[in-house]
């Protein structure tokens, strides 16, 4: 019974296993990124920039077809171009980022919609919305888990100058020449792997992967170890839940994975230790000093 | 008697508005400086002047004896982010940062000079917890921790005591007296003028315009408040273009 329900989907399909290595890989690159955006309050940039990926995709797509390569660096340079001029106006002029970012962001959506139904069939729509999990080729994975790679990697020698560009800007930029590069290196990894995501999961979904974990995170754990950990917990149990819910249930799969990530925000909304609903009402025993 | 920083016809400002207007003066090594004088004199603005985030206008600040890099500076409102998940160790060991640089290990010598910081400001007992749960006192202590590692021979405060309690308030002046004892410089921006006259050698009052520098007791009269509150108000009034287009 649990054998049929849970391992013979992935045991004796091959797109299924294909599918779930592509998850894995998004699961390892996008989350840390999440739990960044989220810690310095840019998790509305992240949709921004999701969005802003979509003309160049669909330029990508006019060029040569439903194309990986094309609609991949089609992707990375709307979301580059977006992030870095949307940052640069943030830095020489007097736009807050934020605005610049959504002004910037409005302009790609609507070029990407026009440009896609313009030239598109419905099915081709669909594709770019909501991504093809199920249909993952070999040169597909290899991008994925590239990314995932290079994230990691990038992470791992950003971490200190991220964190404290997170917690005390005006610090790091007092003692390191660092702040520059740690934020635009930063929004490069973001667009990075929304694109990874938007192979899989399609622009609209590709940034719930990415946040959703970040923020039920928050409920478990109060340091950054603990964060980054849970987050990949719960986009990796996500990806598999929601897998096997539209294997079964016939559902499509992107929504149905980000969908599980949604109930595990809501139940860590309601559960989660550190500042859950329950946790903060419930009435608790004081440490004595 | 060497000059750590020298003022040279200097105008700070914003949006060409001058802030800091045409101050000629010096700042003596190892002196101990309360900056002072009404709302909207500049004081800030000097400071931040000091640390290279603004530009002069016009005239220049001359550095001498160290650095850019030897100098911290602990803003009135820093932007720390009090809810981000980072232990009171973890933050003052960022004092640090130009020892251990990016990516370095802290060697276990650097762990003890952190525990030795935050002894120093009394939050021994407390290095585990959230900086999200400290107190505003707390915090300030915190700052003045990662100060102490940062091992600067200029030291910029501004307003270091405002909102907090009077035991942090004593504490953190004896971490600013050690620091003058150890030869550093350090200006500070003040308003309460007790403290000032109690623990500060030196006073430099402005508005906009340098009122009075030297030493305190003939700085702090009522006749040079009164003169800098005038010309305060005389300098809002009427804005005037500065610079080398002034006519």
């Amino acid at each position: 019974m649990i054998w049929e329900a849970i391992f013979e989907p992935f045991a004796d399909f091959g797109f299924m296993r294909r599918a779930l290595l592509g998850c894995l890989a998004i699961s390892i690159g996008a989350t840390p990124v999440g739990v960044f955006l989220m810690l310095r309050r840019m998790s509305l940039t992240g949709d921004a920039m999701a969005h802003a990926i979509l003309p160049g995709a669909a330029i990508g797509y006019l060029v040569s077809g439903l194309s990986l390569g094309a609609m991949t660096i089609g992707g990375l340079i709307a979301g580059m171009v977006v992030a870095l001029a949307s940052g640069f106006i943030a830095r020489v002029t007097a736009l807050r980022e934020d605005a610049s970012l959504a002004a910037f962001y409005l302009i790609s959506l609507a070029l990407g919609v026009l440009i896609v139904s313009t030239r598109g069939s419905n099915v081709d729509l669909m594709h770019v919305l909501f991504g093809t999990v199920l249909a993952l080729d070999n040169a597909a994975l290899i991008l994925l888990c590239s990314i995932a790679s290079v994230s990691i990697l990038v992470l791992a020698v950003l971490f200190r100058p991220l964190v404290m560009e997170c917690a005390d800007p005006q610090f790091l930029r007092s003692v390191s020449k660092l702040s520059a590069v740690t934020h635009l290196t930063f929004l490069a990894l973001v667009v990075m792997n929304l694109v990874a995501g938007f192979h899989a999961l399609g622009t609209l979904m590709a940034v719930g992967i990415m946040i959703l974990p970040a923020a039920a995170g928050r409920f478990w754990s109060a340091s950054i170890g603990g964060l980054l950990i849970v987050a990949f917990a719960v986009a990796a149990l996500s990806s598999v839940a929601g897998l096997l819910l539209s294997y079964h249930f016939s559902l499509p799969s992107g929504p149905a994975i980000i969908l599980v990530a949604g109930i595990a925000y809501g139940l860590s909304v309601v559960f989660g230790p550190v500042g859950g609903l329950v946790a903060q009402n419930l009435p608790r025993r004081y440490f004595e000093t | 008697m060497t000059p750590a920083l020298s003022f040279q016809n200097l105008t700070l400002g914003y949006d060409r508005l001058p802030a800091v207007h045409q101050l000629e003066t010096e700042i003596v090594e190892g002196s101990l400086t309360a900056i002072v004088g009404p709302n909207g004199a500049g004081k800030s603005t000097l400071l931040k002047g000091v640390t290279g985030a603004l530009a002069p206008l016009e005239g220049q600040i001359e550095i001498s004896g160290f650095d850019d890099e030897e100098i911290a500076y602990l803003p009135q409102q820093s932007d720390i982010d009090r809810s981000f998940p980072i232990t009171v160790f973890d933050l003052v060991a960022m004092g640090l940062w130009r020892e251990v640089g990016s990516f370095g290990w802290l060697r276990r010598g650097q762990r003890s000079r952190v525990d030795a910081a935050i002894a120093a400001v009394g939050l021994t007992g407390l290095e585990s917890r959230p900086i999200g749960s400290l107190s505003g006192g707390q915090m300030q202590r915190v700052l003045f921790a990662r100060l102490l590692l940062q091992d600067a021979k200029l030291v910029l405060l501004d307003e270091p005591f405002t909102a907090i309690d009077a035991r942090t308030m004593a504490d953190l002046i004896e971490v600013v007296r050690n620091w003058h004892s150890e030869g550093r410089t350090v200006l500070a921006v003040l308003h309460d003028h007790e403290t000032v006259n109690s623990h500060f050698p030196q006073t430099l009052m402005l508005a906009r315009e340098l009122v009075a520098h030297g030493p305190t007791g003939q700085v702090l009269t009522s006749e040079n408040q009164m003169r800098a509150r005038q010309m305060c108000e005389a300098c809002a009034s009427t804005p005037h273009v500065c610079g080398k287009d002034a006519a």
